[in-house]
């Protein structure tokens, strides 16, 4: 199965990356070579196969919702991309 | 000085311990190599003033009850580091700064070694020869136009290069395995479960784990006893009894029943990786082993449903990168163009094209095609290495089907980069612990690697067999300093 150029673009709406026409092209006949590889898996019979989800098959372990981490509210804003002491920013989204 | 950098970490514990030499001592005769093998590219972020002032506060009031006690270490940029700006590799962290520390690191720290710095890597672990990173390809110190693996390229380099005593890597499909082989060096992937993920840049989920790569079998040993513990930070850490797996370490494998599987001898595979194989199987047997020819039916199909399992996982982990509450950021007329040209120019071209898999194979209507199929597939992996196990005690392969290839050889071929973890990638899928050690060179004299899989939790059994084999193998990495 061929992924076609407009199946690129809607993927790459999908996972928010602009892609501009020149590599969406290049990324359509990577992703081409890849799934031809990745179609292997389909000479195999799995009908009657559980999926594996998870290898531990154990459940998930659960913590006291603590809070442990303290006054770190600085540190963590200084990370932020957009220059603000108090909140992240973003463009505006509501006119 | 030069006497220090290329001791193993075994010999500089005994040294410090006896106070034959100093933690600072040590500490700058690692960072005086490192100054002078930038043309290598290991280093993301140097913390070398930090790494001195350590130093002497630990000769200042030395602690020696500790297992390492003021060791110098480098890791993989992949785990977080309080303070220290980690970056696995990617434009789209190259300012941050956490404000928590892995949990891996911390049991180092806990130990007393002393962090050097951050190791290049591919970028967000995707890669097999470390020219993913944002931050430049890594030279390997075997030969300048030869790629030292990845995704822990900088790690198997620096450990090789003598810029670091022992490393910490990490392993979604053979970043830990790959670049030991390629290197001379040894490296394990632990059972998953074994080592927290907490703090550890995200990739695929079920899949990473991290772990130690080390100059020798007893290093690595001691370095898996001290990063392993069960972390109520990761929920898919197991609580399970972890050995002192260095003090128990053992060359008596006398009895053991190794599996020699047959799909693993694949097409065009070099004639000196069979002959390798051989010889490790020649090594088992005169050790005592016995070896057993094995079957594991499904292991062709474990490296496209790889290509399935783990791009799906990253680019749902991948998402959260948006340029909102840290990390790069490009200017876009609204939040979403915000959000596209932030990722677009922040994320390089092997990580989009694993996060464009990922959400094709994810998106309605392809799901049961694609992640249904390749989890059952997982399913049949797994369920080998289990009949395996009902007759043998580990299994032997090569660790990859080549030496170390060029910079740039595989660089526009994707499907042909991916070939390259086709002998560790099952591993990863069914959770097992593995090892590969340095066993020979080929004619080129490029170091070859054979790899040594386990049963879950079983790290002792294979790193016995491996320090066994070590000691017959007594492989000796050339390694000329061609970059000083």
């Amino acid at each position: 199965m061929a992924i076609d150029l407009k199946t690129v673009k809607h993927i790459s709406k999908l996972a928010r990356i602009s892609l501009e026409e020149e590599k969406a092209k290049k990324l359509a006949g990577d992703l081409n070579s890849i799934f031809e590889f990745i179609e292997k898996l389909n000479k195999l019979n799995t009908d009657k196969i559980e999926p594996l989800t998870s290898i531990a098959e154990t459940t998930l372990q659960l913590r006291k919702d603590e809070i442990k981490s303290k006054n770190i509210r600085d540190q963590i804003l200084k990370n932020s991309p957009a220059e603000n002491k108090d909140f992240f920013v973003v463009p505006k989204v509501v006119e | 000085m030069n006497d220090i950098i290329s001791k193993n970490l075994t010999e500089l514990v005994k040294n410090i311990k006896n106070k034959k030499i100093s933690s600072e001592e040590i500490t700058k005769s690692f960072i005086e190599r490192a100054e002078k093998s930038k043309t290598l590219n290991c280093y993301i972020t140097e913390d070398f003033e930090s790494a001195i002032e350590k130093a002497k506060k630990f000769d200042n009031k030395p602690n020696f009850k500790c297992k390492l006690p003021g060791i110098p270490i480098a890791v993989k940029d992949l785990f977080c580091t309080k303070g220290v700006k980690t970056t696995a590799g990617s434009k789209i962290l190259n300012n941050f700064v956490p404000t928590y520390e892995s949990t891996v690191t911390q049991n180092l720290w806990n130990e007393g070694a002393i962090l050097l710095g951050k190791l290049n890597c591919d970028e967000f672990a995707m890669g097999s020869s470390n020219e993913t990173s944002f931050f430049g390809n890594v030279q390997s110190p075997i030969d300048k136009n030869l790629v030292p693996g990845g995704s822990s390229g900088g790690s198997a380099a620096a450990l090789a290069a003598n810029l670091t005593p022992i490393t910490i890597g990490t392993d979604t499909g053979g970043s830990i395995r790959q670049p030991a082989s390629f290197t001379g060096t040894v490296g394990l992937k632990p059972t998953y479960g074994s080592c927290s993920r907490y703090g550890i840049v995200a990739f695929a989920s079920s899949l990473d784990q991290a772990g130690p790569m080390a100059k020798n079998v007893k290093d690595c040993a001691l370095i898996q006893e001290i990063i392993s513990s069960y972390d109520l930070n990761d929920s898919t850490s197991i609580d399970y009894k972890r050995n002192n797996y260095s003090e128990l370490l053992t060359n008596n494998i006398k009895g053991k029943k190794i599996g020699i599987p047959k799909e693993y001898r694949v097409e065009n595979m070099p004639n000196e990786i069979d002959d390798l194989w051989q010889k490790g199987i020649k090594i088992i047997k005169e050790a005592g082993g016995e070896t057993v020819d094995i079957s594991l039916p499904n292991t062709n199909y474990a490296l496209p449903a790889y290509y399935i399992v783990a791009p799906a996982e990253a680019s749902s982990n991948l998402a959260r990168y948006d340029g909102v509450k840290y990390g790069f950021r490009s200017n876009g007329k609204n939040l979403i163009d915000m959000y596209e040209k932030t990722r677009s120019d922040g994320f390089g071209n092997e990580v989009k094209r694993r996060i464009m898999i990922g959400t094709y194979v994810l998106s309605s209507g392809y799901y049961d095609a694609y992640y249904l199929k390749a989890q059952k597939v997982r399913r049949l992996i797994k369920n080998d290495f289990d009949e395996a196990y009902k007759k043998v005690d580990a299994i032997l392969t090569p660790s990859t089907p080549s030496s170390a290839f060029a910079i740039g050889e595989k660089t526009n071929d994707p499907v042909s980069m991916y070939l390259n973890d086709i002998f560790t990638v099952p591993v990863n899928l069914a959770g097992l612990p593995a090892i590969s050690i340095p066993a020979g060179n080929d004619s080129k004299g490029y170091p070859l690697g054979l790899q040594i899989i386990g049963k879950a939790f079983d790290e002792q059994n294979i790193l016995n067999i491996a320090y066994s084999m070590e000691k017959q193998i007594n492989f000796k990495n050339k390694i000329n300093d061609w970059w000083i």
